[in-house]
C-alpha cells in the first residue's frame, strides 16, 4: 500500500529513533569492539576503511569483508541486522549504479546480452565497487553500532577536534531527538485530525507550515538554551571530560588494527 | 547525494577533506567574533532542524516525493558561516551516528552539501532578493530559486567528483577502481534526478518556510536571530582585526618592488619613443615600423617626477623603486583620507538638515 505524506514522514521518524535505540543497545553489550577504548575503535576502524578504499585487488577487499564479518560476530552484532540494514541496502543502491558499468566500460568482450556487450573490465569494476562499498559501510556500521555517542564525541576530542565543534555535535545530537519527537507528534496530531485524502498542494502547504513551526520552536529553544547556559556561568570556554585510559588490551587491539590495515594496503597495491 | 565510502579514491577524499577543513575553519573563525555562547546553541539547534527537515517526505508536482537538504533556510537565517557549520554537523551526525554517508567521504559530503550549497544558496538569495521588503513575494521566489540552485550545484560537484574517478584511478587493464562512469555519463545521470526532484524538493521547502516566516516570524529573515548581522546578510564589513594584516601585506609588497629591476626589457606596448625605435624584431611583430608622429609629439606633454621609478636624485635603482612605492602608497592614502573627510562632512550636513 502506498503511504501518504503524513504516514511516510512519521515512519521515517520512527525508523530513525529505532536505529538510534538499536545502536545504543548494541553498544552496551559485551563484545570485542565494545571492550576496546573508543579512540582505538575509531582509529582502528578508520584505518580499515582506509585500507578498503586504497586496495586495488578484489581478493584483498574480500578478505577485509570477511574480517568485518568476524569482528561483527565477536562484537555480538547480529548478522541479520547487518544483512538487512547494510548489505541488502548497499547491494540494491550500489547495484543499480554499478549494473550499467558492465556494458558501458570499454574492454575485452566476454559475452553479449542482445545488442549489449558485457566486458571483462565492466564486470570487474562493478564487482569491485559493490564489494568495496559493502565492506567499507560494514566497518562504518560496526563503529556506529558498537560505540555510544558520548564515547564517539570523547574519542573525537582526543583526536584534537576543536572543543566548540564537539560541543555543537553533542548538543545537535540531543536536539535531534527532541525535534524528531516534536515533529513526530505534530504529524501524528495532524494525521488524527485529517479525514480523507489531502491534495498534493495541501500536503506541500502542510509540510512547509510544519517545518516553519518547527523552525520557530527551534529558535525559541536555542534562546532558552542560551539563557540557561548564561545562568550557569558559561562564557564560551568549553570543558570536555576525558577520562579514558589506554590499557594493554587497547594497545594490542590498536596494533592488530594497524597491522591488518597496513598488510591490506601493502597487499592491495 | 550522500556519497558512501568506496565511491571516491582516498586522494580525492583527502583533497575534499582539506577543502572542507578550510571552509570549517573560516566559518568557525567568523562566528567566534560573535558571542560564542550565543552561537553554539543556535548552530546546534539549526543542525538538528536541518537533520529533521531532511527526513520530510515532501510531495512534489507530478505525484512523486523527495527529500530536501534544509540548507537554504539555514543560509537565509544564519548566513553562510552558520549554515556551513550547521549543515556540516547534521551530515557528520548522519555519518557517525546513523551510518548515512561514509566516514572517508565525510569531507566530500560536507564540501558539496554544506559549504558549496550554503554559499550558492546565500549568494543567489541575496542577489535575487536584493532591495526587496521583508514581506515581499520576491523573497519567496528568491528562496525557491536559491534552494533549487544550491542543491543542483552540490549535485553537479558530486557528479564531477564521480566523473573524474575512472579517468584518474584505474588499473593497468583500464578497469576503473572507484566510481566507474566518466563525466559524460556521471553528470547527466546525477543531474536528471536533481534537476527534476531533489532541487524541486529544496525549492518547495525553502519557499514555504520563507513564506511562513514572513507572516509568523519576520525577524528571522532580517538576521536578528542571534548571529552577527554581518553573517545574516545585513551588512558585510571588513573586520578591524584584518587591518594590521593589510598593512603588513602592503609593506611586504613595497619591499618587493625592487624585484621589477630583474625583469629584462620593457613591457610590451609601454615603450617610450626612444625605446620604440629600438624594439627588437621579435617584439616588433604587428607594431609600426617607425615612431608615430602623434606619440612623438605627446610624449613630452607630461614629465613625471619619478621617471621610470628612478628619481634623479637617487643613485641606487633599488632604493628608487622603494621610494617610488612609498610615495605612491602615501599619495593614494592621502587622497582616500581627503575623500573620507569630505564624505563625512557631507553626511553630517545631511543629518543636521
Amino acid at each position: 500500500m502506498k503511504l501518504g505524506f503524513l504516514e511516510a514522514t512519521t515512519l521515517q521518524f520512527a525508523r530513525a529513533l529505532t536505529r538510534a535505540m538499536l545502536a545504543e543497545q548494541t553498544a552496551r553489550q559485551p563484545g570485542l569492539l565494545q571492550s576496546l577504548d573508543p579512540r582505538v575503535r575509531l582509529l582502528g576502524l578508520f584505518m580499515l576503511v582506509l585500507a578498503v578504499t586504497l586496495s586495488r585487488k578484489m581478493t584483498v577487499v574480500a578478505a577485509l569483508f570477511v574480517l568485518a564479518v568476524a569482528i561483527a560476530v565477536l562484537s555480538k552484532v547480529r548478522i541479520v541486522t547487518l544483512a538487512t540494514r547494510v548489505w541488502l541496502v548497499v547491494l540494491t543502491f550500489t547495484g543499480v549504479i554499478a549494473f550499467p558499468a558492465i556494458f558501458v566500460t570499454p574492454g575485452h568482450p566476454v559475452s553479449a546480452l542482445g545488442p549489449l556487450t558485457i566486458t571483462e573490465q565492466g564486470l570487474r569494476t562493478a564487482a569491485l565497487l559493490i564489494l568495496r562499498v559493502e565492506t567499507a559501510v560494514t566497518f562504518t556500521t560496526l563503529l556506529v553500532l558498537c560505540t555510544q555517542w558520548t564515547h564517539v564525541l570523547k574519542a573525537l576530542r582526543a583526536l584534537r577536534l576543536p572543543k566548540e565543534a564537539i560541543t555543537i555535535l553533542a548538543m545537535t545530537h540531543r536536539y535531534i531527538f527532541l525535534l524528531v519527537e516534536t515533529a513526530s507528534q505534530m504529524f501524528e496530531s495532524r494525521r488524527s485530525r485529517t479525514v480523507g485524502t489531502l491534495k498534493p498542494e495541501q500536503q506541500r502547504h502542510m509540510a512547509a507550515r510544519t517545518a516553519g513551526v518547527l523552525l520557530s520552536k527551534s529558535v525559541t529553544l536555542s534562546n532558552e538554551v542560551y539563557l540557561a547556559m548564561q545562568s550557569r556561568g558559561f562564557r564560551g570556554d568549553v570543558q570536555v571530560l576525558s577520562d579514558f585510559h589506554l590499557t594493554m588490551w587497547d594497545y594490542c587491539g590498536l596494533l592488530v588494527f594497524l597491522l591488518a590495515g597496513g598488510i591490506a594496503i601493502w597487499m592491495g597495491r | 547525494m550522500h556519497i558512501p565510502d568506496g565511491y571516491l579514491s582516498p586522494s580525492t577524499c583527502a583533497v575534499l577533506y582539506t577543502g572542507a577543513a578550510a571552509g570549517w575553519y573560516s566559518a568557525l573563525k567568523r562566528l567566534k567574533r560573535v558571542l560564542l555562547s550565543r552561537v553554539i546553541p543556535l548552530i546546534s539547534v539549526f543542525a538538528a532542524f536541518s537533520f529533521v527537515v531532511m527526513m520530510f517526505n515532501l510531495p512534489l508536482p507530478g505525484g512523486t516525493t523527495g527529500h530536501a537538504l534544509g540548507v537554504t533556510v539555514a543560509a537565509i537565517v544564519l548566513g553562510p558561516s552558520g549554515a556551513i557549520l550547521a549543515l556540516s554537523m547534521a551530515i557528520a551526525i548522519q555519518a557517525l551516528f546513523f551510518g548515512d554517508g561514509g566516514i572517508s567521504t565525510l569531507g566530500a559530503n560536507c564540501f558539496n552539501m554544506a559549504i558549496v550549497a550554503s554559499l550558492v544558496a546565500y549568494a543567489s538569495y541575496r542577489l535575487i532578493a536584493a532591495g526587496a521588503a521583508l514581506t515581499s513575494r520576491r523573497r519567496v521566489v528568491a528562496a525557491a530559486i536559491a534552494g533549487y540552485l544550491a542543491v543542483n550545484a552540490a549535485a553537479l560537484l558530486a557528479a564531477v567528483e564521480f566523473g573524474i574517478q575512472p579517468v584518474l584511478f584505474h588499473d593497468a587493464s583500464g578497469t576503473p577502481l572507484y566510481a566507474p562512469y566518466r563525466l559524460s555519463v556521471a553528470i547527466p545521470a546525477m543531474m536528471i534526478g536533481h534537476l527534476t526532484f531533489a532541487g524541486l524538493a529544496e525549492a518547495v521547502i525553502s519557499a514555504g518556510l520563507v513564506a511562513y516566516l514572513q507572516t509568523a516570524d519576520p525577524a528571522l529573515l532580517c538576521g536578528t536571530s542571534g548571529v552577527a548581522a554581518s553573517d545574516a546578510g545585513i551588512a558585510e564589513r571588513p573586520a578591524a582585526r584584518s587591518l594590521p594584516t593589510l598593512w603588513i601585506a602592503i609593506a611586504a609588497l613595497m619591499l618587493a618592488t625592487p624585484l621589477g629591476i630583474l625583469a629584462a626589457g620593457t613591457a610590451w606596448g609601454e615603450w617610450s619613443p626612444a625605446e620604440m625605435a629600438r624594439v627588437p624584431p621579435a617584439q616588433a611583430l604587428n607594431s609600426p615600423q617607425s615612431v608615430p608622429s602623434g606619440l612623438q609629439r605627446l610624449s613630452n606633454l607630461w614629465t613625471a617626477p619619478f621617471p621610470a621609478y628612478a628619481p634623479s636624485f637617487v643613485r641606487s635603482r633599488g632604493f628608487g623603486y622603494l621610494l617610488s612605492a612609498m610615495f605612491g602608497v602615501g599619495f593614494l592614502l592621502a587622497v582616500s583620507l581627503v575623500l573620507r573627510l569630505l564624505l563625512l562632512r557631507h553626511r553630517r550636513r545631511e543629518y543636521s538638515a
